[in-house]
């Protein structure tokens, strides 16, 4: 298995981890008001927003993690350029991860259509960006063990 | 019109590099400026390179690109 197969597993990992641990966490600061209530809005609205810097700074530290393993387990160096290749490969699974995103973004605002409460709406939009995002490491993965 | 027929793009460079003192996978990339990881992937032909990586590769071996590159028609018969 090539490094850039181990660090797509390795960011699906971290995804999936990040995804669960601050979900779980903050699923139990969910306000006890009605689902249209300005209290359920400011909590979906901080619950994107520190979202953004906590997976962020996550991501890293697995990284980091990923890396010191990775070298000591394998002895091999990490490759020093980012050819053709790569790029290629990073823009099919982009635009993969994007068509996946995009249908959600559409669930999302479908169930604003049939009367869900917003709540719903947030938890599709979080969703689609979790998947997203597992879709783009995913793709990442196939193609460099398949071929692009 | 029909679909054109599949083509597929093999390559020599297992053996021109195996010509050229034995080059290792390492010495290519370095010399056409790839991982060693994209030279893997385009001697098993799970990548076509660009039209400029594939000049680069034909520069570090010295010899012409149809030599290190050619074509193959699955529907030819001697395919």
């Amino acid at each position: 298995m090539s490094f850039q197969e181990r660090r797509a597993i390795a960011s699906l990992i971290s995804t999936i981890l990040v995804s669960a641990f601050y979900s779980a966490y903050m699923v139990q600061r969910y306000p006890e008001a009605s689902a249209y209530s300005v209290e359920v809005f400011h909590f979906w609205g901080s619950f994107f927003l520190i979202l953004i810097p906590v997976s962020i700074v996550a991501k890293i530290i697995i990284y980091i993690l990923f890396s010191i393993i990775n070298a000591i387990a394998t002895r091999e160096e990490e490759p020093a350029i980012t050819d053709e290749r790569d790029k290629l490969i990073e823009l099919k699974a982009q635009t993969t991860s994007n068509y996946v995103f995009i249908v959600g973004f559409i669930l999302a605002l479908s169930s604003l259509v049939v009367d869900m409460p917003p709540s719903v709406m947030f938890i599709i939009l979080l969703l689609s960006g979790i998947v997203s995002q597992m879709i783009s490491d995913i793709s990442t993965f196939y193609f460099y063990r398949r071929g692009v | 019109m029909g679909k054109p027929s599949p083509l597929v793009i093999s390559n020599n460079i297992r053996k021109l590099r195996f010509n050229h003192n034995e080059m290792t996978q390492q010495e290519l990339a370095e010399k056409t400026g790839v991982t060693r990881q994209t030279i893997v992937a385009i001697e098993n032909a799970k990548y076509s390179p660009s039209l400029e990586l594939a000049f680069r590769i034909a520069l570090a071996f010295n010899v012409r690109l149809e030599e290190v590159f050619f074509l193959e028609d699955k529907n030819s018969p001697d395919f």
